[in-house]
């Protein structure tokens, strides 16, 4: 390697973690944090039980048990069979295995993306994998984190690498101001409206630029969450004044005289200056304005003042199909004012957007505020140690108060693995990530939006421009 | 893993964009905790009703592409979610290779785990194998990993692009966690090497 070049960001953190280069280009790349739930990791665990093998770092690894598991009345157990097979066969194997494991009631349960960062285990300038494509959360740190299948999972169990090839680098920079009332999620989805679900295929996203370094860790977070509903590889964010004071004092963080030694290193981390990216994209951080999405993948997306696109207007035919049945699966008319379409269920949580952060700004709207007749509203902390910190600010009596079920911590109503789901035909604002056919249950139609978006669409009872509110 | 080396099959068509790994596998269906057992599921909201009835004009409800071993569809296949649990499905099913523009990274990776083989040629050439594989019966696809051609039913080849390290695993059938392990000892030195460059990072423990 030839030392003068400079390097972005992604490629420090990639050079840092090759133990080999192989002749055909492909590395072996070590793995520092692995991330491990109950729905991807028994088949990798079964795996390595047939060839005998072990898991080469169990203090590289913790499990948590996120996916499946209710978030009403857990004291008393699983209800749902299968899904208490799986989470009884995550505590198996980890007590076979020796796996560090956040039981489900204890305060540091929740959903694996939210614990992370929050039990200082994402650190800076680490590669972390899981076996989730949401794992690109933890890029908000400055580190080099993506999902990876159960193949994967079993891979870097049994040997704390993976086999990978170099990704390009893509700078996706937003400049400027954000405009009071506009948030991360905004960000977010303003840029995949851009460049697309496809966009960053092949490439680990940096998102820079003064919007982005004036997010805080929890905004930093919900950017690059959503990085693989751009298709990236990863999303990364370099690591800065925010970002440490975010990772001092957290229980598994560095502390003392190594804290001084790993800041040193971190701070060699941000890209060099003049570092040459395969793609750039620029956004002017004024021009975002709060986002909806109306169509079943993310890159279908409007401002809220925005309309139903009309499909007619695709020259591709293939696109125009794909357009015209979104209208249809979503209960939707041409034309139509993102404003007007009524809301039955309102999602708050999630990886994307269930951190403390998140919950309060969603009580900011709530506050001396009811939920609309016939609206579920429904608010799911992203861990125990978040719903404690609501529980303690007095945030919760706030939801509560206004008509909102607050609920213990896990993925629920995002991906419709455990019993907080939508019924066929339902339309739900919903703070989580991903909006396809289904996702939130069978016949299920999702909104994608700011936390502050779904509080306002649940006062209001309909898709309304958060602002209004404040 | 079983090994690919030479595939003649019936290619179903599937001209769609950007299918998501939930529309191939919903997560209600990743409740399990085996491999096998989900081509049952394989498209559930596509190749059923809500009664659970098959949808007569999905692709893979008709014969003869119930027994499709390639699978033809369009841009950025298998976006979204991580879940092995897909390639399982059309694994389970039979589908041994999916050709298509272009795909997401993790599926893409996913499907060489698991003896699948994806397939990236162009827009053009994949609506040109769909209209092959209209024909049903009497259009069977030949795919040639060892020699990398996809032969028309009219003999025409059409070379593709692979990595020749996955081509290697998957031509042997073989394990990477075998091959990983024969580096072991860079393995080794590796770790010693950061115990004392990255002294400061904590082991985790409960």
């Amino acid at each position: 390697m030839n030392a003068t070049k400079k390097r972005t960001l992604f490629d420090k953190v990639w050079d840092a973690h090759v133990v080999e280069r192989l002749p055909d280009g492909t590395c072996v790349l070590y793995i520092d944090r692995h991330l491990v739930h109950e729905v991807t990791s028994p088949q990798a665990f079964e795996g390595l039980r047939l060839a005998g093998r072990k898991v080469r770092r169990p203090d590289a690894t913790i499990a948590v048990a996120d996916h499946n598991i209710p978030t009403m009345g857990r004291a008393n157990g699983i209800e749902e069979e299968d899904s208490r097979i799986q989470v009884e066969t995550l505590e198996r194997n980890v007590a076979e295995f020796g796996v560090p494991y956040f039981p489900i009631l204890s305060p540091q349960q929740g959903i694996v993306h939210i614990i992370g960062p929050e039990q200082g285990i994402s650190l800076p300038g680490t590669t972390i994998v899981c076996g989730d494509s949401h794992t690109s959360t933890h890029g908000a740190l400055g580190a080099l984190a993506f999902g990876i299948g159960t193949s994967e999972v079993e891979h870097v169990l049994a040997t704390q690498t993976l086999l990978q090839r170099p990704a390009k680098n893509m700078l996706v920079r937003v400049d400027g101001v954000l405009r009071p009332g506009v948030t991360a999620k905004d960000i977010v989805l303003a840029i995949i409206g851009k460049i697309g679900t496809a966009g960053g295929t092949g490439h680990v996203i940096e998102f820079g630029g003064s919007a982005i370094r004036a997010l805080d860790m929890a905004g930093r977070m919900t950017v690059c969450n959503m990085s693989i509903e751009a298709g990236a590889r990863a999303g990364m964010i370099a690591p800065d004044e925010t970002t440490f004071a975010y990772v001092t004092g957290r229980p598994y963080a560095p502390k003392g005289e190594a804290l001084e030694k790993a800041l040193a290193w971190w701070k060699s981390l941000p890209s060099d200056e003049g570092a040459v990216y395969d793609t750039t994209v620029v956004l002017d951080a004024a021009e975002i304005v709060p986002m909806v999405t109306w169509g079943t993948n993310p890159e279908a997306v409007v401002p809220i003042n925005g309309v139903v696109p009309d499909p007619a207007v695709e020259a591709d035919e293939g696109r125009r199909v794909q357009l015209a049945r979104m209208v249809e699966y979503m209960g939707l008319s041409v034309g139509q004012k993102m404003t007007d379409l009524a809301i039955d269920v309102v999602f708050i949580g999630s990886c994307t957007n269930g951190r403390i952060e998140d919950i309060r700004a969603a009580a900011g709207i709530a506050k001396g505020r009811k939920v609309a007749p016939g609206v579920r509203a429904m608010v799911v902390p992203g861990s125990g140690i978040v719903r404690d910190l609501a529980e303690v600010e007095g945030i919760d009596k706030m939801l509560i108060e206004a008509g909102f079920e607050w609920r213990e911590p896990g993925c629920s109503m995002c991906l419709g693995m455990n019993p907080d789901k939508l019924t066929p035909g339902q339309r739900c604002a919903s703070t989580s990530n991903r909006n396809f056919e289904g996702r939130q249950g069978p016949g299920g139609r999702t909104h994608l939006v700011s936390p502050a978006m779904a509080a306002a669409a649940a006062i209001a009872g309909h898709l309304i421009d958060p602002r209004e509110f404040t | 893993m079983d090994a690919f080396t030479k595939l003649t099959g019936i290619a179903a068509p599937m001209p769609m964009a950007n299918v998501d790994t939930d529309k191939i596998i919903p997560g209600r269906f990743l409740k399990t905790i085996k491999r096998t057992g989900l081509g049952v599921h394989l498209f559930d909201a596509l190749r059923y009703d809500a009664e659970g009835k098959e949808r007569e004009e999905f692709v893979l409800n008709r014969e003869p592409y119930r027994r499709a071993e390639i699978l033809i569809a369009h841009e950025n296949f298998g976006c979204g979610s991580s879940r092995e649990h897909a390639p399982w499905a059309l694994l389970d099913f039979g589908i041994r290779c999916v050709i298509a523009p272009d795909f997401a990274d993790i599926f893409h990776t996913n499907t060489f785990k698991n003896g699948i083989l994806p397939i990236k040629l162009s827009r053009e050439i994949c609506d040109q194998l769909m209209e092959d594989a209209k024909l049903g019966e009497n259009a069977r696809i030949t795919v040639d990993l060892e020699a990398q051609v996809v032969v028309r039913p009219n003999g025409e080849e059409i070379p593709f692009e692979i990595d020749p390290f996955r081509k290697h695993l998957l031509l042997n059938g073989l394990d990477d966690i075998g091959q990983t392990l024969q580096h072991a000892p860079r393995i080794d030195s590796y770790e010693a090497v950061q115990k004392t460059e990255k002294s400061w990072m904590p082991g985790i423990s409960v």
